[in-house]
């Protein structure tokens, strides 16, 4: 089967600064691959590299195959269709993941739509709400009818993330790229929201990449795993080998540092 | 729990408006209704004499006259007319001109959008007052049309200069790639994001402009270079009441109140816009 998203040495320079250099990685449909590393490491440029939204002053090369298409040197004009039917993003911060002058129920509509509008699916105002409900429902948010008529100021941050995963869910993608999705929540709601993610992958058959650099998290969530330092790869595997016989230094000392941390909280009175 | 309190308090909120709105639209209201009025009725003929020169305010000449006997009340009413239709001339080009400026700028690439933000802060270094006489001097003549083109363009630096800004913040929010990313156009997220986001500012700094253009017109007209003598502009007015301001002030204080009170009006009703058009402040008391 042809990988959904095919890269191949991508590097990405700012100012003559490698940021990314030399990674190639592949995801299978409905395959589950988690990219980890510290901060600065490269993780949501490479991200954002695949489907071609990276900022003006940075220089992308190397291939990028989203879906069979070349994404890197492709004009934006192409890449517009090619990635609402392709991939879709859930972000870290739900607080400008939404925007704030819109009510959830048509900022979601807004994705729908277009959605819909792509497949020849009608757009009239009742079956985009029916599908906004149907959504909302979906991401287990409580009462989807209150929620589709609340501002985003007015919902929690968990609840907020739901919507934006809704948001990205009514895109219908091949591909789900969650750029640490659960960093700025608390670590009941971090739970809840893997766990649906984790599901909604599975009902739906999606790929998933996942961002984090939360070993747990990623270690739960995904099926392979690709360790990201300084911009290049340093290790990569199923998530049970490489976290179990980390065979790079780098990844040796972040699972250590995950469990002294675990082993802190359970001798902390 | 907390999230039931907040929506359930929100659908009253939406319908309250603040008491700044009120008076600022009381005020802005009662100028329109003067205003428009006098297309089709003046107190009295506002080129003939209609009493004595230099009269008091009375009950029969609610300003006094001016100098040669004419109702200054007339004149003033017709002045608000002008203050209107130059105000929101320009605040309308402004605005046309400044916010496709701005956008253009922070869409741009770095180069442009560095170009034109230098000359954006060259334009705003000009007086807009010498500006927009600079843009009447050169035109063929002074008329009320070439007023309004001028101060348009002259404010409309600040409306870009204040857009680029408010649309490159907008431009870095999570939602604007999200929207990328689902396949929207720049067009379409122009639209639907930035626009209403930066909205409720701009509006405030529209009205701003507004108030800004009634005092240029005024300036403008003060120095002759505004609408010709037909047209009682408050700045004519006040410069015509400059020669016997000691001997009948009231000459030059009534078109002043009406400026200032117009003035005050429209940003008391952009303060109160502000308020309604953002759904966060809505629940503010």
């Amino acid at each position: 089967m042809n990988p959904l998203l095919h890269i191949e040495n991508l590097s990405v320079h700012a100012g003559g600064k490698a940021l990314v250099s030399d990674i190639s990685f592949a995801v299978a449909p409905g395959e589950r691959l988690g990219l980890i590393g510290e901060s600065g490491s490269g993780k949501s440029l490479t991200a954002l590299a695949t489907i071609g939204l990276l900022a003006d002053g940075l220089k992308v090369s190397g291939s990028v195959l989203l879906n069979g298409r070349q994404v890197v040197g492709a004009r934006d004009r192409d890449l517009v269709p090619l990635r609402g039917a392709t991939a879709a993003v859930v972000f870290q911060e739900p607080l400008t993941a939404l925007d704030p002058l819109m009510k959830i129920g048509r900022q979601v509509g807004q994705a729908v739509r277009r959605r819909a509008k792509r497949d020849g699916r009608p757009t009239d105002a009742t079956s985009v709400m029916s599908e906004v409900l149907d959504l909302l429902d979906q991401v287990a948010l409580p009462q989807p009818q209150r929620i589709a008529e609340s501002w985003p100021h007015e919902i929690s941050g968990g609840q907020r993330q739901r919507a934006a995963i809704a948001m990205a869910l009514a895109c219908k993608p091949k591909l789900l790229i969650a750029d640490e999705p659960t960093t700025a929540l608390d670590v009941t709601t971090q739970a809840e929201i893997l766990r649906l993610l984790g599901q909604l992958v599975r009902e739906r058959n999606m790929a998933l990449l996942f961002i984090s650099h939360d070993l747990p998290v990623v270690a739960g969530t995904v099926d392979r795993v690709i360790v990201l330092r300084h911009g290049r790869v340093v290790e990569q595997g199923p998530v049970s080998t490489v976290f179990r016989e980390p065979s790079h230094d780098y990844t040796r000392s972040l699972v250590a540092a995950a469990r002294a941390f675990d082993n802190a909280l359970e001798n902390a009175p | 729990m907390t999230d039931t309190n907040l929506v359930a308090a929100s659908p009253e909120g939406r319908t309250r408006r603040s008491w700044t709105f009120t008076i600022g639209a009381i005020i802005v209201g009662l100028h329109l209704v003067i205003g428009l009025s006098t297309l089709f009725w003046t107190p009295y003929d506002p080129t003939g004499m209609s009493g004595g020169r230099l009269e008091m305010p009375s009950l029969s000449h609610l300003a006094g006259t001016d100098r040669l006997g004419r109702d200054l009340f007339t004149l003033i009413m017709i002045g608000s007319r002008i203050a209107l239709v130059v105000g929101t001339g320009a605040v309308i080009i402004g605005g046309l001109i400044g916010i496709t400026i701005g956008l253009l700028a922070a869409f741009a690439s770095r180069t442009l959008d560095d170009i034109l933000a230098a000359s954006l802060d060259i334009l705003i270094a000009f007086p807009t007052l010498l500006l927009a006489m600079l843009i009447v001097a050169s035109s063929d003549g002074a008329s009320l049309g070439t007023a309004i083109v001028a101060i348009g363009i002259a404010n409309s630096a600040i409306v870009a200069r204040l857009t680029r800004i408010l649309a490159k913040r907008v431009l870095r929010m999570d939602y604007i790639t999200a929207a990328r990313i689902s396949g929207t156009s720049w067009l379409g997220v122009v639209a639907i994001h930035i626009l209403p986001n930066i909205w409720p500012t701009l509006l405030v700094n529209l009205a701003l402009q507004f108030g800004l253009a009634v005092i240029a017109e005024a300036s403008l007209s003060y120095l002759g270079l505004g609408a010709p003598p037909p047209n009682a502009s408050w700045g004519r007015l006040l410069q015509e009441a400059q020669g016997t301001v000691y001997t009948a002030p009231f000459g030059a204080i009534a078109p002043g109140i009406a400026l200032v009170l117009l003035v005050i009006g429209i940003n008391l009703l952009a303060d109160g816009l502000r308020d309604i058009g953002d759904p966060t402040r809505r629940r503010r008391r």
